[in-house]
């Protein structure tokens, strides 16, 4: 079975989802991601969906569970590319991917993860820069 | 009201579920539906496509091309000799999930088309019809 | 129709061609339907005498206009009716055209058949009623284009949907004119979402100064839009808020969550300068022959 390629850009991991996700591609994702921000100790994930022309409560519910529990193992995650038919057709569906950020490409999304760890940071103190 | 054309196909693992999807595409762009228009058309299908497979055990969805007057539609109707539904209010309350999560799939569904239609008889199976007019 | 009436309007028609074309031209010309500005007698004359050719033809056949037989004249008057709506004729003064006809039609009919009451009464009903119908028959085609018109129109108003401007790196505005429709909102807001991508601007302001009346429609519409541009990583900033508008959504219990709100375009432009780090400063006066 393919599995979705995960690629590491400096503190970050990010992963382009271009085919069609079922099941057990999802599963095994989210399996490897989590082995992957464990192993490099990444800080961030970054989700590409700009390949995506549809996203489904399936889908939304990957992408909610893969932040779940990223900001377990202390990462954040950003979702980027999303295109206008599918997010206006997300907002007629109801779904609302809460605890999952959203930016419109990687660039940006890793200029929002670099803030959010700032925030983070100044934000509880549990690390001293 | 008269249907203009008429297609089955099997609805019976994630492999078909992907076909559907891109059989409701090709269908929804032939119709003349809009970007957007098409996307919560396949959204609406890959919905209830999964349902079908994941809880009604596989079955079948119709594709009907219609013409009422002026106006055209694009009707799915999805089958199963599943389990069927206890009960429908509660599966069809928004964000209502059973085990993995039937989730949004018939509310969403429902939000996305213009008609909604479903029988389900627990024991015999399910039905869903859902339309989408231009 | 009697058999004696039956035979009698195809004949007549036959016989007396010119004489009733020539009293029906005149008629035309004389009636206060008549737009002399907008046609000539020549046209008159041929368009009158085209049609009592193909009513001649058809009329052989019987009477009733939904026969094959009778769509050369049908075609005819869809035609003339047509031109004339483009001319600028009124649906009135163009079934005139018909109804006109029935004058010289009848004078004829009670001349010949001034003898035979029942068929005269025949003959003139089944010349009323069929001249009635075809007179019908041009305001619904008169109708049906005017509907073809407004229909265009509607697309030509959808198309014609304000630009979305870029008002400096990662700041887009739009700014909404007119009443909003749903449909027409629908493509202006795609327009939007489609911009930010393409031109990868975070921040876009909606401005509502040209919109003279915001419903609960519209407000759902605006809501719908911002709440997609926020799950696509930007935000939006609506501006143009009027007193009266800020009084209707209020009583319209139309909740804008979190959603910024600005007076005016400016404000609102301050704002998303502000959000990128940026500030207008005054450069210090260049003095002038120093």
């Amino acid at each position: 079975m393919e599995r979705i390629p995960i690629l590491k850009m400096g503190r970050y991991l990010l992963v382009t989802i271009q085919v069609d996700m079922h099941d057990r591609l999802a599963m095994a994702l989210q399996d490897d991601l989590m082995e992957q921000i464990r192993r490099h100790h990444a800080e961030g994930v970054l989700i590409d969906i700009s390949a995506l022309d549809l996203v489904d409560s399936f889908i939304g519910r990957m992408l909610g569970n893969i932040a779940a529990m990223a900001r377990i193992l202390d990462a954040d995650t950003v979702v980027t590319g999303m295109r206008p038919a599918v997010a206006i057709t997300l907002v007629e569906l109801g779904l609302s991917l809460t605890g999952v950020r959203t930016a419109l490409n990687v660039e940006r999304g890793m200029e929002l993860l670099d803030t959010a760890r700032e925030e983070r940071e100044t934000g509880d103190g549990r690390r001293q820069g | 009201m008269a249907v203009v054309r008429d297609e089955q196909v099997s609805v019976r693992s994630e492999d078909e579920v992907v076909r559907v999807r891109q059989f409701a595409r090709e269908w929804a762009i032939s119709l003349g539906f809009g970007l957007v228009d098409q996307t919560k058309i396949v959204t609406a299908a890959s919905e209830l496509a999964r349902n079908t497979v994941i809880y009604g055990g596989g079955g079948t969805v119709r594709f009907q091309a219609l013409n009422d007057g002026p106006r055209r539609g694009l009707r799915l109707t999805f089958e199963d000799t599943g389990p069927g539904i206890a009960d429908l209010q509660l599966a069809l309350k928004d964000g209502y999930s059973t085990g993995t999560g039937l989730g949004l799939g018939l509310s969403g569904a429902k939000r996305l088309m213009s008609e909604f239609e479903i029988h389900s008889t627990p024991g015999q199976g399910t039905r869903v019809a859902v339309t989408r007019w231009k | 129709m009697t058999d004696g009436a039956k035979s009698a309007l195809p004949s007549l028609l036959g016989r007396y061609d010119k004489e009733i074309l020539e009293e029906w031209v005149k008629l035309q010309l004389a009636s206060d339907t008549h737009r002399a500005d907008l046609v000539t007698e020549r046209d008159v004359r041929s368009e009158s005498q085209r049609f009592l050719e193909a009513t001649r033809t058809a009329i052989a056949n019987g009477t009733d206009i939904r026969t094959p037989e009778w769509n050369d004249v049908k075609n005819l008057l869809t035609e003339i009716s047509q031109s004339r709506a483009r001319q600028g004729f009124s649906p009135s003064e163009t079934a005139m055209f018909v109804f006109s006809l029935k004058q010289p039609l009848f004078g004829r009919i009670r001349t010949e058949l001034a003898k035979d009451p029942a068929a005269l009464a025949d003959a003139t009903w089944a010349a009323t009623s069929l001249i009635d119908r075809l007179g019908i028959l041009t305001m619904e085609v008169y109708q049906k284009g005017r509907e073809g018109v407004i229909q265009r129109q509607q697309e030509e108003l959808l198309e014609l949907s304000t630009p979305v401007v870029r008002l400096w790196d990662n700041v887009v505005a739009v700014p909404l004119i007119g009443t909003l429709d749903s449909a027409r909102t629908q493509v202006v807001m795609e327009n939007l979402l489609q911009e930010i991508v393409n031109l990868g601007a975070a921040i876009a302001i909606i401005d509502i100064t040209g919109v003279p009346t915001v419903d609960t429609l519209v407000a759902q519409h605006l809501l719908k839009a911002v709440a997609a541009a926020r799950l696509m990583g930007a935000d939006c900033i609506i501006s143009g808020i009027r007193p009266q508008i800020a009084q209707t959504i209020v009583h319209l219990g139309v909740d804008l969550g979190d959603v910024v709100t600005k007076a005016t375009l400016a404000d609102a432009f301050a704002l998303a300068l502000k959000r990128n780090g940026l500030t207008v400063t005054k450069v210090a006066a260049v003095s002038s022959g120093s």
